[in-house]
C-alpha cells in the first residue's frame, strides 16, 4: 500500500519543486477544461501566464499592474502568516481590511477640500488603527474569555460588510455624487490621494509598504527573540509555555499586526486604486490573502511569490476573458484548480511517499 | 518559485503568436458589471452587444468583460482593452464613472460610452434611458387592476434612479385609482433572488396584489405565482416565462438601436460626445406585450398612455404635483426639467413610504 | 406603519421556508465540524448542489430527482476538499475558501444553458385536514417536502450524535484525532464520511434556493447563504437543536426586517442586518468564559491536520 511518513524536515528540493508542479498540474487540467469549452487550450494558457508578462502589446502596462493587484494581497498575507505561524487564527482580514479604509477614507473626508500635507498621514494613521482596533476585538475575547479566534475574526467580517454598506449609503455619500451610493473619490482629492508614486511603475504607497513589512517580518522571524518565540509557539504550544512564552501576549500580537497591515491595505487600496467607500469595495482581498499565506507557505518569500502569482492568474485570466471569450466563471474555477494543485502537492514537501508494508502499523 | 524560465521556455516551444486584430476592423468592447447570465440588466447589454455583430458583420469586432467590479479593477480592464486596439468602448454601469474618464484621458483616440453617469469628456459620451416612463404604463395598469388597493414596490438602493420609477409608477396608480397605497420594501440589492422572494412574499402577505420591482431576478415572478392571484411586471428583461399570469408586461432595457447608431458613428468618423437619455419613443424603453390578463379596456388604455408618451403629447411627470411633504413641485401643467428627474431625491404627495436618509 | 398588518402566523411559516436553505447546509456543516474538520467551502457546495439539483431536475422533469443529483454534487466537490485536507494534509482553511471559489466557477460553467429556464414544479406535502387546524396548520403543515426533510435531518442528526455509538465515535474523532485514532478508529475514513455528509446537505440546501424558493438559475445566486450556514453551527455551539435555532434566528431577521419595511417601518437595514452576528459572538463569549463545561464549546481538534504517525 501507499502511504505518507513524515519528514523530519520539509524538503528543500520539494519546497521549489512542488509550485512547479503545481502550475504545470494546473495548465494540464485547466487545458482540459478550455478544451471542453470550446477553446483553444494552449492560447488559453499563454494568454493567462504569458501574455500579462510579456505581450508587447499589453506588458508594458500588465506588468506594473501585477504590483498593484498583489500589493494588498502580499501586505495582508505578510501579516496573517505571523499568526498563522504562532497558531492565532485570524481569518476575519477582510474585515479588518474594510474597517481600516472606512476609517482612512473618514478621516480624509472629514478634511475634505482641505489641502495640507498632513491629511494622507494621518489617514495612514487611522487606516493602521482600524485594522488594528476591528482585530482587538478577537484578540480581547481570545485572552479573556477564550473565545475562539477563527470564529470571531470570521464572523465580524459580515459585520464589517454592513458597516460599509451603512456608510456608503449614509455617511460618506458623496454630496455630489448625483444621488449614487458610494463617497468621493479620494483621488481627486490631492492631499488623500495615494497616487502611482513613479509612473508607469504601478508603485503606490500600499506597494511600498508591503515590501517593507517582507523585509520586516522576515527579520522578525530570522533574528529577533519574538520571531523565535512565535515559531514556538507554533510548532509546539507547550515548549512554548515552558520557555516562557506569553501565550496572551503572542495572541494579542499577531492579530495586532495583521489587523494593522489589512487595515493599511484598506486605506492604500481606498485612496489609491479603488478611489472610493462603495459598497463592493472590499473584492475579498482579505481571503484571498489567506490563500496567498498558505500558498507562500507562511514564509515572507514564499508570500511575495503567491501574491505575484496570484495577481498574474487575476490579469491573465481578464485578458483571457476579452481576448479569447473565456467566460469569467471558467476563470474562476481555473483559479480555483490552481489552488486546489497548490495545496495538494504541498504535502510533498513534508512528507515523503512510501510504497510498502509499513513496519509499525 | 521559477515561474518565468518555464514560461520563457513554454513560449518559445508555442511560438509567440501575434494577435491576430485586422486593422480594418472596428473594435468594440463593453465592460459588465454583472456575468451575461444575469437574466437582467448585463443580459440586456450583452443582447445588445450581439446585435451589433449580427448587424455589421465582418466590419465590427466586439469584445467583453463581464462581471468587473467597480474600482480598481474596472480601470485595468478599460485600460487592457483600449491597449488591445479597441475604438469604442461601453462601459455599463454607474461605477465605472471614474475609472472611464481616468482612462479617456489616456486614450484619445478611443471613444467612450458610459451608461447612466455625468461626467462626460470630448471622447467620453454618457447615455441612460428614462425608464420612468415604462414605470408609468405599469402603474396606470397596476393601479386599475388591483382589488386590494395595494401595491407591493420591491426597491432596490434608495437613488434617484429607483425613486423616480417609484414615483412615476405611483402618480400613474393613483390617477387610475384614487384609493391605491404603495407598499415599499427596500432590499439594499440589485440582485439577490432568495432576499426578493422574501420581499415579495412579505408584500403579498400584508395585502399586495400587485408587485412592482426594480431588481433584477424573477424571483418575485415564481413568488406571485405561488400565491395565485398577484401579477408582476418584467424587469430589465422581458421575463416572458411567467406570461401571461402572473407577468402581464414588462419593461425592457432595449440597447440595441443605440449600440449599433454610435457604432456605426464610429465606422463613419462622425462620433461626437454627447449626453443621451432616450426613452419609448427612440426605442431605448420597450414595453413588454401586455397579455391577455389585463382587461381589454385597461390595455387600451395602458397602450394609449405609452403612445402619448411616445409622440411627446404626454410628460409623466406633469403637474399638479406636490413633493411628499405637501410642498408645491410643478404647477398645473408644468413637466419636470430633466435636472431635477436625475438627482429626484424625494417622493411625491400622497406615497406613504419613506427614503432611507 | 401598520403592524396590524403583519401576521405573526404567517410570518413564521415564511421564516421556516427562508430558513430551510441555511439550516439544511448548517446541519451538514455541523457534523463536518464535530469531526473535527473546519470547511469554509459551504458557500460552493451550495451553489454547486443549486445548479446540480436544477438541471437535473429540468432535465428529467422530476424535482426528487434534482435533489438527489444536488446531494450527490455537493458530496462530489466536498470530497476534493476532503481528499485534499485529510489525505494530503492541506490547510483546511485555506482549501475551503479554494472550495468555494471553485464551486462558484464551475457551478456558473455548468449552468450556462439553464438560464431563465422554469424548473419543474415541487408540489407542496399534502396533509389533508392537517393544514386545516388554525395556527398550527399553516405554520407546520402547509410547506413543502422539503421543510419537513430538513427538520427530520436535524433530529436525525441529533439522535445520530446523542445516542448512537457511530455518533460517539464521530464525537471522539472530533474531539482528539490521536486518541481516538489510538483506540483504533479510522480517522481519516470517518471525516470523509463526514464530509461528504457535510457536502450533500449543502448540495440541498442549494437546491432548495434553486427549485423551490426562487424558483430559478442564476450565477451567484446563494449570495452568501453559505457563510451564515457557518456563523449558525457557531451559533448553535455545535449543537443540532440550536442549529434549528440559530437558522430560524437568521432567517428570522431577515423575513422580519421585509416584513416591517412592508408595513411602512422604518428599519435601519444594515444594523438590524448585522444583529445576528453580534448576537453570535456574545453567545460564543458566554460559552467560552464558562470555563467549567467545556464540552459545549468547539471540538478541541477542529481544523487541525491529522497524520496517522504510528
Amino acid at each position: 500500500m501507499i502511504w505518507l511518513e513524515k519528514r523530519a524536515a520539509p524538503s528543500r528540493f520539494w519546497t521549489v519543486v512542488t509550485p512547479l508542479l503545481a502550475v504545470a498540474l494546473t495548465m494540464l487540467a485547466g487545458g482540459v477544461l478550455f478544451a471542453a469549452l470550446g477553446k483553444d487550450p494552449v492560447a488559453a494558457i499563454r494568454t493567462i501566464f504569458w501574455d500579462p508578462l510579456f505581450n508587447a502589446q499589453f506588458a508594458s502596462y500588465s506588468r506594473p499592474q501585477l504590483l498593484v493587484k498583489a500589493g494588498p494581497l502580499i501586505l495582508i498575507a505578510t501579516g496573517l502568516a505571523l499568526g498563522f505561524r504562532a497558531g492565532v487564527w485570524n481569518i476575519g482580514a477582510e474585515g479588518q481590511y474594510i474597517v481600516g479604509a472606512l476609517c482612512g477614507a473618514g478621516v480624509g473626508l472629514a478634511f475634505y477640500p482641505l489641502e495640507a500635507w498632513y491629511v494622507f498621514p494621518l489617514m495612514v494613521l487611522a487606516g493602521g488603527l482600524g485594522g488594528w482596533a476591528w482585530a482587538m476585538i478577537p484578540a480581547l475575547l481570545k485572552t479573556r474569555f477564550r473565545t475562539n479566534e477563527i470564529l470571531v475574526s470570521l464572523l465580524l467580517v459580515y459585520v464589517a460588510e454592513q458597516f460599509l454598506a451603512s456608510m456608503s449609503l449614509g455617511l460618506m455619500r458623496n454630496p455630489e455624487g448625483g444621488g449614487f451610493p458610494g463617497s468621493r473619490n479620494l483621488q481627486q482629492y490631492p492631499s488623500a490621494a495615494n497616487p502611482e508614486l513613479i509612473s508607469g511603475t504601478g508603485l503606490h504607497w500600499g506597494v511600498v509598504v508591503a515590501f517593507v513589512a517582507l523585509i520586516m517580518a522576515y527579520i522578525l522571524l530570522h533574528r529577533h527573540i519574538l520571531g523565535f518565540q512565535i515559531r514556538l509557539a507554533g510548532q509546539s504550544p507547550r515548549a512554548a509555555r515552558f520557555a516562557g512564552v506569553n501565550a496572551n501576549r503572542l495572541v494579542v500580537f499577531c492579530l495586532g499586526v495583521s489587523g494593522a497591515l489589512a487595515g493599511l491595505a484598506g486605506l492604500f487600496e481606498v485612496s489609491g486604486p479603488a478611489g472610493q467607500v462603495n459598497i463592493d469595495f472590499n473584492q475579498g482581498y482579505g481571503f484571498t490573502a489567506i490563500i496567498v499565506a498558505f500558498l507562500g507557505r507562511l514564509h515572507p518569500v514564499g508570500i511575495l511569490f503567491a501574491g505575484l502569482l496570484m495577481a498574474l492568474t487575476y490579469i491573465g485570466g481578464e485578458l483571457a476573458q476579452f481576448m479569447l471569450q473565456i467566460p469569467a466563471a471558467a476563470i474562476q474555477a481555473f483559479q480555483g484548480m490552481l489552488l486546489f494543485f497548490l495545496l495538494g502537492v504541498d504535502v510533498l514537501t513534508n512528507y515523503r511517499v512510501r510504497i510498502g508494508i509499513r513496519e509499525t502499523a | 518559485m521559477k515561474l518565468k524560465p518555464v514560461l520563457a521556455g513554454l513560449a518559445l516551444a508555442l511560438g509567440l503568436a501575434g494577435v491576430a486584430a485586422a486593422a480594418d476592423k472596428t473594435k468594440v468592447g463593453f465592460i459588465f458589471v454583472g456575468p451575461i447570465g444575469d437574466g437582467g440588466w448585463t443580459h440586456e447589454h450583452n443582447v445588445a452587444r450581439l446585435a451589433v455583430e449580427e448587424k455589421f458583420g465582418d466590419a465590427v469586432e466586439t469584445i467583453y468583460q463581464e462581471s468587473v467590479p467597480e474600482g480598481a479593477d474596472a480601470e485595468r480592464v478599460l485600460t487592457q482593452m483600449a491597449l488591445s486596439g479597441a475604438d469604442l468602448i461601453f462601459s455599463t454601469s454607474f461605477g465605472f464613472m471614474d475609472p472611464t474618464m481616468n482612462v479617456a484621458a489616456k486614450f484619445p483616440d478611443v471613444k467612450f460610452e458610459h451608461a447612466t453617469g455625468y461626467k462626460r469628456a470630448d471622447n467620453v459620451g454618457t447615455y441612460s434611458a428614462r425608464f420612468y416612463e415604462g414605470r408609468a404604463i405599469q402603474g396606470l395598469i397596476a393601479g386599475r387592476m388591483t382589488q386590494t388597493n395595494v401595491v407591493g414596490y420591491i426597491a432596490s438602493f434608495p437613488i434617484p434612479e429607483v425613486i423616480r420609477g417609484i414615483n412615476s409608477a405611483f402618480i400613474h396608480a393613483r390617477k387610475a385609482n384614487p384609493d391605491v397605497q404603495f407598499k415599499v420594501i427596500w432590499a439594499y440589492t440589485w440582485f439577490d433572488p432568495a432576499k426578493e422572494a422574501d420581499a415579495a412574499a412579505a408584500l403579498i402577505e400584508q395585502g399586495a396584489d400587485v408587485i412592482l420591482q426594480h431588481t433584477d431576478s424573477t424571483a418575485p415572478q415564481a413568488a406571485a405565482e405561488k400565491a395565485g392571484n398577484v401579477i408582476t411586471f418584467g424587469q430589465a428583461s422581458d421575463m416572458i416565462e411567467y406570461a401571461p399570469r402572473p407577468r402581464v408586461s414588462s419593461i425592457i432595457d432595449n440597447w440595441t438601436p443605440y449600440y449599433i447608431d454610435r457604432v456605426q458613428a464610429v465606422m463613419d468618423g462622425t462620433w461626437t460626445s454627447d449626453d443621451t437619455w432616450h426613452g419609448i419613443r427612440e426605442g431605448m424603453v420597450k414595453i413588454g406585450e401586455i397579455t391577455d390578463a389585463v382587461p381589454a379596456d385597461v390595455k387600451q388604455a395602458a397602450l394609449a398612455l405609452k403612445d402619448s408618451i411616445a409622440s411627446g403629447d404626454y410628460h409623466p411627470f406633469t403637474g399638479p404635483l406636490n413633493k411628499q411633504d405637501g410642498t408645491p413641485w410643478l404647477t398645473e401643467g408644468e413637466t419636470a426639467d430633466d435636472g431635477t428627474l436625475l438627482g429626484m431625491n424625494f417622493f411625491v404627495e400622497g406615497l406613504a413610504a419613506e427614503i432611507p436618509q | 406603519m401598520d403592524l396590524s398588518a403583519i401576521n405573526p402566523v404567517i410570518l413564521t411559516a415564511s421564516l421556516m421556508v427562508a430558513a430551510t436553505p441555511i439550516l439544511l447546509a448548517a446541519i451538514g456543516e455541523l457534523v463536518v465540524e464535530k469531526s473535527g474538520v473546519l470547511n469554509l467551502g459551504v458557500e460552493g457546495m451550495m451553489i454547486a448542489g443549486a445548479i446540480c439539483g436544477f438541471a437535473v431536475a429540468v432535465e428529467t422533469g422530476s424535482p426528487a430527482l434534482g435533489f438527489l443529483a444536488a446531494a450527490l454534487g455537493g458530496a462530489g466537490l466536498a470530497l476534493i476538499f476532503g481528499f485534499l485536507t485529510q489525505v494530503l494534509m492541506s490547510n483546511q482553511v485555506a482549501t475551503g475558501l479554494a472550495l468555494a471559489l471553485f464551486g462558484l466557477g464551475l457551478s456558473a460553467l455548468i449552468g450556462q444553458r439553464y438560464q431563465g429556464v422554469k424548473p419543474p414544479a415541487t408540489a407542496r406535502l399534502d396533509l389533508g385536514p392537517l393544514s386545516d387546524i388554525p395556527v398550527l396548520g399553516r405554520v407546520l403543515f402547509s410547506h413543502d417536502p422539503m421543510v419537513y426533510v430538513s427538520l427530520g435531518l436535524v433530529a436525525a442528526v441529533w439522535a445520530f450524535l446523542r445516542v448512537t455509538r457511530a455518533g460517539l465515535i464521530l464525537r471522539a474523532v472530533g474531539e482528539g484525532h490521536d486518541a481516538a485514532h489510538a483506540l483504533g478508529y479510522k480517522v481519516v475514513r470517518i471525516r470523509l464520511m463526514a464530509i461528504a455528509f457535510g457536502g450533500a446537505c449543502a448540495g440541498l440546501g442549494g437546491a432548495y434556493l434553486s427549485l423551490i424558493r426562487v424558483p430559478q438559475w442564476t450565477e451567484g445566486m446563494t449570495a452568501g447563504a453559505g457563510w451564515i450556514a457557518l456563523a449558525i453551527v457557531v451559533f448553535a455551539s455545535w449543537r443540532a437543536g440550536r442549529v434549528l435555532l440559530g437558522a430560524y434566528l437568521f432567517g428570522g431577521v431577515a423575513v422580519l426586517q421585509l416584513n416591517l419595511q412592508a408595513a411602512g417601518v422604518p428599519v435601519p437595514v444594515e444594523y438590524l442586518s448585522m444583529s445576528p452576528y453580534l448576537i453570535t459572538i456574545i453567545v460564543l463569549v458566554i460559552m467560552s468564559s464558562r470555563r467549567g463545561r467545556a464540552a459545549v464549546a468547539a471540538p478541541a481538534s477542529l481544523g487541525r491536520v491529522f497524520h496517522a504517525s504510528s
